[in-house]
C-alpha cells in the first residue's frame, strides 16, 4: 500500500472543471514532482489533494483511508503537511510562533521537532524572536516548510518552493526537500524550474489540460525527447 | 491653581478612563470578531445590553436569596452574568451566522444579519423587561469614595464611585489576562494566527471552529462585562448600550479593525477625546481671571455637551480618511 | 413576470383585509406612510441593488429632507424677520465661507510648494481657525434668535417645493459625503454612513435656532387640502373629509412614484443600469476598461440620497410635525433595509413591494400582537400563572422583534427576495 494514492481525480472550483482525470502514487521514500505548462492543474491538484477544493470524482487515500472532500484541518492529523506557494506564514507573529501554530495539533512536547528545524534552518533560530512579515523571501520559504514540518507529517505537500527565490536560494530548497525526504517524509511538490527538479525527483508527473501526460521517474522524463521538446523548452 | 486640576482630574481622567474602559471592552470584542470572522458585529451594543440584563436578573435572584456582601451584588454576580452571555453569544453565532458563514455569503450579509440579531435582542428586552430604566442600587447603597487633597492645597477631593473604581479594575484586569492569552496560550495563539491568514491557519490543522466558539466566547464575556459595569455606573436602561456601539466601533477602527490592543487603545483614545472636547477649559484659565483680556468667554470647551457623542464620530471619519488602516500598525485587511 | 402580478395582487388583497379590519381613514394614513417610505425603498434600492454600495444613514437623508420641507413650508416668522437674526445668520455665513476658503487654502498649499508635515499642520490650523471663527459668529446668533423669535420659521412656500428642496439639500449632503466615504470599504462605509446619520441627527436636535430641536415644529401645511381645510369647504362629516384628504395627499404621492419609477426603470434597463451593474458585480474589470467608478458611485449614492430626501420630505409633511426626537435608526434606516431585502436587492418592483408590504406588517404588527397577547393573557389568567402586565407597551416592541425575525429569515432563505434582481440577456 502506498502512502498516497490519487485516483481518476476530477474537481474543480464549482465552475469548470481543472482536473479531468489525475493519478499519482507515491510512497514514503518518493520525491514526487508535478511538472506542466500554467494552468494545467498543477497547484490545483494539491489544493484538491488538500481538500481545497471540491473533488467531484475519483478517489484520494492517504494510507489506503479515503481523504477526498475532507476539511484541510482534518488532514493534519492523519499525516499531511502542505506549504502554499504564497501568503504562507502568519506575517504578524514571530518565527517562533509561526513554528509553533505548526505543531497545533500536537498534545506531546514538541521542543525536539523544535530543535531539528531550527537546525535544519539555521537563520531561523537566529531571528525566532522577529516577525514573520519582516523576513526575505528565502527566510520566509523556510518558516512556511519548518512550520508544515512540525507537525510530523509523512507526506508534505509543497506547492512551488521555489518560486520567486534566486538560483542559489532554489538549490538550498531542494536539497533541503531532499534532506527531508531522506529522513522519512514523502514529498509532492509542484516545480516551475522542471529540469532541476526531475533532477532528483524518484517519480515525475507531466500534467497538460488537468490530466497526467507523461508519468515515470525523474530521469525517465528527462531523457524522454518528447517531455523535452514540449514541457522542458527543448 | 490646585482646585481647577482636581476638577480637571474628576471631569477628564476619572470620566475619561471610565468612558474608555467600556469603550475598550466593547471594541476589543468587536475587533477580535472582525479578525476572525470578517464582519463588523453590529450587534455587539445589544450584547452588552443583553449582558447588562441577564446580571440585573442575577443580582435580583441573589438579593432574594438574602445574599449580601460588601460588594455591589451586581458585582458579585459578574463572572456568572459573563459565563451566561458567552453562552447566549455562542448560540446566536450557531443559529444566525453559521448557517450563513456555511452558505458562502458575502461580509456584507453578515452584518445585516447582525442588525436583525440587534433587532431581536432589543424587541425582546424590551418585551421582557420593559422600557423603564433600572437601577442595581435600589437596595444598595453605591459608594463614593472621596479622596481628601488638601495635602496638595485643594479644598476640593477627587471623587470616583465605587462601580467606577471596579469597572477601571476589572479592565486592567481583562485586559492583562487577554495579552496573556493571546501570547501565551494554544488556542490564543491559533485566534492570532486564523486573524492573520485564516486559509493557512487551516492548513496548519488549526481547528477553526474551536477559534470561533473561543472568539464568541471572549467577545461575549467581554460585553458582558462592560454592559454590567456600565449599568452599575449610570443605570441600566433597554438601550444601555445601542447608544455607544457607534462610538465602540469607532474605537475599533481607530485602533485598526481585528488588533486587540489598537482597540484597546482606541477605546480610551476616543473616551478621553470625548471628554476633554466637552471640558469647559476656561475653568483651567480660571486663576489667571485678572489677566485675561474682555472678550474671551465663559465657555471654552471645544463643543458643547449635547455633540459629545459626535466627537467620536468626527474622530472615525478623520481616521478612515487618513489612516483606514487605523492609527496603529493596522493588518492589511 | 407572471409571479410578480400575483404578488402585487396579493399585496393588493392583502390591503383590502386590512382596510376592512382597520377602518378606511386608517388604512389610508398608513398607504401615504408606505408610498413615501417605498419612494425611500426605491433610493437605497438605487445605491445598493444598482451599485452595491453600503449606505446605513438612510435617516440622516430623511431628517434632512424633513429639516427642508419645514424650513420651505412653514409660515414665515415675522419676530425673527423683524430681529437682529437674519443679519447675525448672515455674518455667521460669512464667516463659514472665510473658513472654508481658509481650509480650501490649506488643502490645496501643495501648489505653492508646501508639503508634509507643514502642510498637514496648516490644515490642522485652518480647521481649528475655521471653527472658532465659525462657532464666534453662530453662538450668539443662536442664543439671539432663540431668546427673540423662537426659531427662524419657514419661508411659507408651497410644500412642493419643499419637497423639491428636501431632494436637493439630501443630495447636495450626499455629495459631501460621498466624496469622503465611498472609497471606503463596504463594513468601514456602512459604519461611516451611520456616524453621518448621528451626526446630522445630533445637529438637527440640538440646532434649536432652526429646528426648534425637541420642541418640534408643527403644524407642518399639507401640498393638498388638509381635512379642515376639506371641513372649512363645507363637507361636515369629519370622516368622510379625513378620507377624502388623504385620498388626495396619497393621490398625489402615488402620481410622484408612478414618474420616478417610470424614470429609474428606464434608467436601469439602459446603457447607464448595465455600467453600473458592472461596477458593482466586478468592481476591478469595470475600472480596467476605464470606466470612473468612482464618479458614477458618487452619482448613484446622489441619486438615492435624493429619493431619500424626497421621501423624508413627504414623512414629515405629511404627519404635519418635524419632532428630531422621533428619527430613530430602527424606523427610519433599519426598517428601509428590511424592506428592500424582503423586496428583492435591484429590482425596483422589489422594492416598491417590499417597501409598502413591510411598512404595512410593521403598523398591523401593533394591533395583532395586542391581540395576540390578550388571548395568551386569557390563557395564562386561566390556568393561574396571572394576566400580561402591560400589554399595550409590550406589543410595540414585539414588532421591533418581528423585524429583526423577517430580516435573518429573509437572509438564510431567500436571500434575493420575494422579485429577485432579473438581469435580461440581450440579443
Amino acid at each position: 500500500m502506498s502512502l498516497l494514492e490519487v485516483k481518476d481525480v476530477h474537481g474543480g472550483y464549482g465552475g469548470a472543471p481543472i482536473l479531468n482525470g489525475v493519478n499519482m502514487s507515491i510512497n514514503k521514500e518518493d520525491v514526487g514532482v508535478i511538472v506542466g505548462p500554467n494552468g494545467a492543474g498543477k497547484s490545483t491538484t494539491l489544493k484538491a489533494i488538500f481538500g481545497l477544493l471540491e473533488v467531484t470524482d475519483g478517489s484520494i487515500q492517504l494510507e489506503g483511508k479515503e481523504i477526498a472532500n475532507m476539511q484541510a484541518d482534518k488532514l493534519v492529523p492523519l499525516g499531511l503537511g502542505f506549504v502554499p506557494q504564497e501568503f504562507n506564514v502568519f506575517t504578524t507573529m514571530s518565527v517562533h510562533e509561526n513554528l509553533e501554530m505548526g505543531a497545533y495539533i500536537r498534545r506531546d512536547d514538541f521542543s525536539d521537532t523544535l530543535t531539528s528545524i531550527y537546525d535544519m534552518f539555521p537563520p531561523l533560530k537566529e531571528k525566532r524572536k522577529q516577525n514573520a512579515g519582516e523576513l526575505s523571501g528565502g527566510q520566509r520559504q523556510m518558516v512556511a516548510m519548518g512550520r508544515a514540518l512540525m507537525s510530523q507529517p509523512k507526506l508534505l505537500l509543497l506547492d512551488e518552493p521555489s518560486a520567486g527565490l534566486s538560483p542559489r536560494y532554489m538549490m538550498e530548497i531542494f536539497e533541503t526537500v531532499v534532506n527531508i525526504n531522506k529522513a522519512g517524509v514523502g514529498i509532492l511538490m509542484v516545480e516551475q524550474n522542471a529540469r532541476q527538479a526531475l533532477e532528483f525527483a524518484t517519480k515525475g508527473f507531466v500534467l497538460a489540460s488537468g490530466k497526467n501526460r507523461f508519468t515515470g521517474t525523474g530521469r525517465e522524463l528527462l531523457d524522454d525527447p518528447e517531455v523535452a521538446r514540449s514541457f522542458l523548452g527543448g | 491653581m490646585m482646585n481647577e486640576l482636581i476638577f480637571f482630574f474628576n471631569k477628564v481622567i476619572v470620566s475619561g478612563a471610565v468612558l474608555g474602559s467600556v469603550y475598550a471592552l466593547g471594541a476589543v470584542g468587536v475587533t477580535l470578531i472582525f479578525g476572525i470572522l470578517r464582519f463588523a458585529h453590529f450587534a455587539h451594543g445589544d450584547m452588552m445590553t443583553l449582558g447588562a440584563f441577564v446580571a440585573f436578573v442575577l443580582a435580583a435572584i441573589a438579593s432574594a436569596m438574602g445574599i449580601s456582601t460588601f460588594w455591589p451584588t451586581g458585582f458579585i454576580v459578574l463572572p456568572f452574568a459573563m459565563l451566561i452571555t458567552a453562552g447566549l453569544a455562542l448560540g446566536i453565532d450557531r443559529t444566525f451566522y453559521q448557517p450563513l458563514r456555511e452558505k458562502g455569503v458575502k461580509s456584507v450579509t453578515l452584518l445585516i444579519a447582525s442588525i436583525g440579531v440587534t433587532l431581536m435582542i432589543q424587541g425582546l428586552i424590551r418585551l421582557f423587561g420593559g422600557v423603564q430604566t433600572r437601577s442595581f442600587f435600589e437596595n444598595e447603597p453605591k459608594e463614593l469614595f472621596r479622596f481628601d487633597m488638601s495635602w496638595l492645597g485643594s479644598s476640593r477631593s477627587i471623587n470616583i464611585s465605587e462601580p467606577q473604581m471596579l469597572l477601571i479594575a476589572v479592565t486592567v484586569i481583562a485586559v492583562v489576562a487577554l495579552h496573556f492569552f493571546l501570547t501565551r496560550s494554544r488556542l490564543g495563539k491559533g485566534m492570532r494566527a486564523m486573524a492573520d491568514n485564516p486559509s493557512l491557519a487551516l492548513v496548519s490543522g488549526i481547528n477553526t471552529n474551536q477559534v470561533v466558539r473561543a472568539t464568541w466566547i471572549i467577545a461575549g464575556s467581554l460585553a458582558a462585562m462592560a454592559g454590567t459595569m456600565l449599568a452599575l455606573d449610570v443605570i441600566l436602561k433597554p438601550d444601555l448600550a445601542f447608544n455607544i456601539v457607534l462610538p465602540i466601533f469607532a474605537a475599533a477602527i481607530v485602533g485598526g479593525l481585528g488588533q486587540a490592543y489598537g482597540a484597546i487603545a482606541g477605546g480610551f483614545l476616543i473616551g478621553f477625546a470625548e471628554t476633554m472636547s466637552v471640558f469647559n477649559w476656561a475653568i483651567m484659565l480660571r486663576p489667571f481671571r485678572d489677566n485675561l483680556p474682555e472678550w474671551l468667554p465663559n465657555d471654552l470647551s471645544i463643543v458643547p455637551t449635547e455633540y459629545k457623542l459626535t466627537v467620536a464620530f468626527v474622530i472615525l471619519v478623520v481616521v478612515l480618511l487618513v489612516r483606514p488602516t487605523g492609527i496603529f500598525k493596522g493588518a492589511s485587511s | 413576470m407572471r409571479r410578480d402580478a400575483m404578488l402585487f395582487l396579493a399585496l393588493g388583497a392583502f390591503l383590502l383585509a386590512v382596510a376592512a379590519w382597520q377602518q378606511i381613514p386608517t388604512t389610508l394614513f398608513m398607504l401615504v406612510t408606505a408610498s413615501a417610505y417605498a419612494l425611500i425603498a426605491l433610493g437605497l434600492n438605487v445605491q445598493w441593488g444598482y451599485a452595491g454600495l453600503f449606505n446605513f444613514g438612510v435617516m440622516g437623508f430623511l431628517m434632512v429632507g424633513g429639516v427642508a420641507v419645514t424650513f420651505v413650508s412653514y409660515p414665515i416668522n415675522e419676530a425673527f424677520w423683524a430681529s437682529d437674526g437674519p443679519f447675525m445668520l448672515f455674518k455667521a455665513l460669512l464667516a463659514a465661507v472665510f473658513g472654508g476658503v481658509l481650509v480650501y487654502l490649506a488643502t490645496n498649499s501643495q501648489r505653492f510648494g508646501i508639503k508634509g508635515k507643514l502642510r498637514t499642520f496648516l490644515m490642522v490650523m485652518a480647521w481649528a481657525i475655521a471653527y472658532i471663527v465659525y462657532r464666534s459668529q453662530i453662538d450668539p446668533a443662536a442664543r439671539l434668535i432663540e431668546a427673540e423669535a423662537g426659531f427662524v420659521g419657514g419661508l411659507g412656500l408651497p410644500v412642493v417645493l419643499g419637497w423639491i428642496f428636501g431632494g436637493v439639500l439630501a443630495g447636495a449632503i450626499a455629495y459631501v459625503v460621498g466624496r469622503i466615504c465611498l472609497g471606503l470599504r463596504t463594513d468601514y462605509l456602512a459604519i461611516a454612513t451611520i456616524g453621518i446619520s448621528e451626526i446630522i441627527r445630533a445637529l438637527v436636535k440640538n440646532m434649536d435656532w432652526f429646528t426648534r430641536g425637541t420642541l418640534t415644529v408643527s403644524p407642518l401645511p399639507w401640498p393638498t387640502p388638509s381635512p379642515t381645510d376639506i371641513v372649512a369647504a363645507g363637507l361636515e362629516d369629519a370622516t368622510m373629509s379625513t378620507i377624502l384628504a388623504r385620498a388626495g395627499f396619497l393621490s398625489l404621492t402615488v402620481l410622484l412614484i408612478a414618474v420616478i419609477f417610470y424614470f429609474l426603470q428606464k434608467a436601469y434597463e439602459g446603457p447607464w443600469g448595465r455600467m453600473m451593474r458592472a461596477i458593482r458585480d466586478n468592481n476591478i474589470s469595470a475600472s480596467a476598461i476605464g470606466k470612473n467608478v468612482t464618479k458614477r458611485e458618487l452619482e448613484v449614492f446622489i441619486l438615492g440620497s435624493i429619493l431619500m430626501g424626497i421621501g423624508g420630505a413627504i414623512l414629515a409633511s405629511f404627519s404635519q410635525i418635524l419632532d428630531p426626537s422621533g428619527y430613530q435608526p430602527i424606523n427610519h434606516t433599519f426598517i428601509v433595509w428590511v424592506m428592500i431585502i424582503v423586496g428583492g436587492a435591484g429590482n425596483n418592483y422589489g422594492a416598491l413591494f417590499g417597501g409598502v408590504f413591510i411598512y404595512i406588517v410593521w403598523t398591523i404588527s401593533e394591533p395583532a400582537s395586542v391581540i395576540l397577547f390578550d388571548i395568551i393573557s386569557d390563557f395564562s389568567e386561566g390556568v393561574g400563572i396571572g394576566a400580561i402586565p402591560n400589554i399595550e407597551s409590550r406589543a410595540l416592541q414585539m414588532r421591533v422583534f418581528v423585524l429583526g425575525l423577517v430580516i435573518t429569515f429573509a437572509l438564510r432563505y431567500f436571500p434575493q427576495g420575494v422579485i429577485p434582481e432579473r438581469v435580461r440577456t440581450e440579443k
